[in-house]
């Protein structure tokens, strides 16, 4: 589901070599129109209405579709649907499906498998997806070719929540009436899109065929896609590096290897199609107790941050500064607030001011491998330079968890997606209703400010995008001045790829919004 | 005493690494007046070679970090290491050892079968173990290497109190009617000494070995600059940046083996077979 279980999952399979693959699955390369990509850690399964960690939303966006497609600007596109429409009071959605779509194995496809997938089989196995359908009343299907949903208020997000990660179609005469989680035909996925699944040999690679019957004329452009599970990152980089990958998805290539795998000829580089997760890294501030209860130490720390060097040294050049709990990719990121430069003598004053008396502060770096760990120890050199004293703590994925769950910490790195949208990935981290312990992804630096709760709560709630911006051009505001975390970088996952490929990223939501559009020219 | 220096003496390879390791334990002493820097200051452009610059003689790091003061600081934590783990364990192995070797019997047959149960688990793989379960830190990893390393001092002081205790002298103490401490301490440790320095030094040697392929592995003190964390955090860019593996690389090896010559020289300079001069009374 995060990337981070990407990298958590990389570094802990260490030594399997790629050597060990039959190395005859690696077909003739690009020139015939099947793609080699990189894949790791390998995905638990395929069936992505039950799982959706980062693997199986790669492999899965080619074998099923969601209603809409999203663009960079996180506009909605056509997929399923062929259009839909909003009620004045926002309550009511509805959504004219494409006619002459067919699920892989021949059966026509319809409004019902859209009704049973979400109302019935969704809502039991799709956690994110579960909390934003408490907003939903009914889901109907009038005709073949039609489907309603009717809300119990209005809820700002609600148009985002359509891509195929986030409400994947799967077949109805599959699976109603069955065992979602045993049933068999999760080996064999069956869905509406591009490719069709042809064979997992467990361990080395997943080989997708062109969907002939695909309902958008011309696609897919490529003949078929090899997954190979590649659990070593130097192992990984070599493969490509020797030909035999064609795409490198973002996560598979580490920031230090990209530099060298960029100057490759007839190698291309993109940090786009993340713009749906706006994977948006920070340091959780404990403000609880101690020195950090204090605002003024909390902007000290945001000022004493070298965060465009951490950009460019620990990143490679890669990411966005951060200039508060919106990404820019969200909707309604503000740049209206206070902006905080590399200024030393500011976070001394600062720190004067607020009576820091030298206490110690731990740093719980993310356990995530070599750049974060990089990253911690700049972060621990700039605080130093203004005479924070700072201990780094080193810790396990297990002990990271542990102390974000109990609080027990000063300072913490982390990184989350945003899913596009406020109400969906930026409210959890600030509102006093998330202050809980138990989950690293909530409210963990335990920040409580009633006017900010109220303008989430009013912001989630508001149908009228103009409106919903002015509430969240406030919230980010009152934040940014009252720094609950030290926003650090948005970051960005490049995905390398054969320069002969080309339409490859094509919408918010990557890589993992499947391969048709994407062809391939002779080299 | 006087013997003692002129069969060390004999040994060339001894009188090198003596002075080696001299050299790296004057650098540890003296680390914040040889270079006044603070290991971790980004300092310079990152990737920077060496012999470029003078004051960054030895390069920077991805983070540019000068290499040069890591090498003087690390020399710090590597002999700290070194030695404060050795000497934990020498108390554990000796007193075991010697209680061991002293009493026999069913004492000595428990003991050592604790003992091997040390010995069977590979050593740097409980030391893995041990550093991650107590999160890594200069406590744990001292711990974990006297903890390593204790077995083989047990068996080694155990075995010279088999033997020793037998001796005619041994007898005519306990004829005398010294206490079993007194006997240990007085007549049998300083007997067993010449060999347990020997090992000591080699000990040291691979206390350091450990503490940097610990740090390597990324199970090093997070805020201590050590040479295997040099390695460790340059190995991603070995082929990028050479220099920040190969500085901190060639420190570890001269420096083991200095400590395994001057090891070598001891065992010589200890043993009294081997003549020099009037020496061998005791035999």
């Amino acid at each position: 589901m995060l990337r981070r279980d990407f990298i958590k999952i990389a570094s802990a399979t260490t030594g399997l070599i790629a050597a060990g693959q039959p190395w005859t699955a690696f077909s003739q390369g690009v020139a015939n129109g099947v793609l080699n990509v990189a894949i790791n850690p390998e995905p638990p399964g395929l069936m992505l209405a039950l799982i959706q960690n980062g693997p199986t939303q790669l492999v899965a966006g080619n074998i099923y579709e969601g209603l809409l497609r999203y663009d960079a600007e996180l506009n909605p596109m056509p997929g399923l649907a062929a259009s839909w429409t909003i009620s004045e009071d926002a309550l009511t959605y509805s959504f004219k499906l494409k006619p002459g779509v067919t699920w892989h194995d021949g059966k026509p496809f319809s409004a019902d498998d859209v009704v049973f997938s979400v109302d019935k089989l969704l809502r039991e196995t799709h956690a994110r997806l579960r909390s934003s359908l408490v907003a939903v009343d009914s889901i109907t299907a009038p005709d073949a070719d039609t489907v309603i949903f009717k809300l119990k208020y209005p809820f700002g997000p609600f148009i985002g929540l359509f891509e195929v990660g986030t409400m994947p179609i799967v077949p109805k005469h599959l699976y109603d009436g069955t065992d979602y989680r045993t049933n068999p035909a999760n080996n064999t996925p069956i869905g509406t899109g591009p490719f069709k699944f042809k064979e997992w040999v467990k361990g080395s690679y997943i080989q997708l065929v062109r969907h002939e019957a695909y309902h958008e004329a011309g696609f897919p452009g490529i003949d078929g896609i090899y997954f190979h599970v590649i659990p070593d990152a130097a192992s990984r980089a070599a493969a490509y590096e020797s030909g035999k990958m064609d795409v490198m998805p973002g996560g598979t290539i580490e920031y230090f290897d990209i530099q060298r795998l960029k100057a490759l000829p007839k190698t291309d580089v993109t940090t786009k199609g993340w713009e749906f997760f706006g994977p948006h890294c920070w340091m959780w501030l404990n403000n609880r107790s101690g020195p950090l209860a204090d605002v003024r130490v909390r902007k000290a720390i945001m000022y004493a941050l070298d965060r465009e060097a951490m950009k460019n040294v620990a990143w490679y050049g890669f990411g966005k500064v951060a200039t508060g709990p919106f990404s820019t990719t969200t909707r309604f990121h503000s740049d209206d607030v206070t902006p905080y430069p590399h200024d030393k003598a500011k976070a001394k004053a600062l720190l004067a001011e607020a009576g820091y008396k030298g206490e110690t502060l731990r740093l719980l770096p993310l356990p995530y491998g070599e750049t974060w760990q990089r990253f911690a120890e700049m972060a621990r050199q700039n605080l130093a330079e203004v005479g924070i004293k700072v201990e780094l703590q080193a810790t396990d994925v297990a002990g990271w968890n542990e102390k974000l769950n109990n609080w027990d910490y000063d300072l913490a790195f982390t990184y989350l997606y945003q899913y596009g949208d406020p109400a969906l990935g930026v409210q959890r981290n600030y509102t006093t209703s998330n202050i809980q312990k138990g989950s690293p992804w909530n409210n963990v630096s335990g920040y409580s400010n009633p006017k900010v709760d109220e303008l989430f709560e009013r912001g989630a709630k508001e149908p009228n995008p103009t409106r919903r911006r002015a509430i969240y051009t406030e919230a980010q505001k009152i934040l940014v001045d009252e720094v609950p975390v030290a926003w650090l970088i948005e970051l960005e996952f490049p995905t390398i790829y054969r320069s002969n490929i080309q339409n490859l990223v094509n919408s918010a939501i990557g890589l993992n919004d499947g391969f048709a559009r994407a062809k391939v020219t002779k080299a | 005493m006087r013997d003692f220096w002129r069969r060390f003496r004999r040994n060339k390879g001894a009188l090198v690494g003596l002075a080696v390791l001299a050299a790296v334990l004057c650098l540890a002493l003296f680390a914040p007046l040889i270079d006044g820097g603070d290991p971790w200051a980004m300092v310079q452009r990152p990737f920077l070679p060496p012999f470029e610059l003078a004051h960054t003689l030895f390069g920077t790091d991805t983070l540019g970090r000068d290499i040069g003061t890591g090498l003087v600081y690390g020399a710090r934590v590597s002999l700290m290491i070194g030695f404060v783990s050795t000497v934990a364990a020498l108390v554990l192995g000796v007193t075991l050892g010697a209680v061991s070797g002293y009493y026999g019997g069913w004492i000595d047959a428990a003991l050592m079968r604790f003992t091997e149960l040390f010995q069977t688990v590979p050593s740097f793989a409980l030391a893995i173990v041990l550093v991650a379960i107590f999160q890594p830190s200069v406590g744990s990893i001292v711990t974990a290497i006297a903890i390593v390393s204790w077995p083989p001092v047990a068996r080694l002081v155990r075995g010279e109190f088999l033997t020793l205790r037998q001796r005619d002298f041994v007898e005519a103490a306990r004829l005398d009617g010294q206490s079993d401490l007194r006997i240990i301490f007085v007549e049998l440790l300083p007997n067993a000494a010449s060999s347990i320095v020997v090992m000591a030094s080699l000990m040291v040697a691979t206390a350091i070995l450990l503490e940097s392929s610990l740090s390597f592995m990324g199970l090093g003190d997070p805020d201590l600059m050590s040479w295997g964390f040099m390695i460790g955090a340059a190995r991603t860019v070995l082929r990028q940046a050479w220099w920040m593996s190969v500085f901190p690389g060639l420190a570890i090896l001269m420096t083991v083996l200095a400590l395994n010559l001057v090891g070598e020289g001891l065992s010589d300079g200890l043993n009294t077979k081997l003549g020099g001069g009037r020496g061998n009374a005791g035999l």
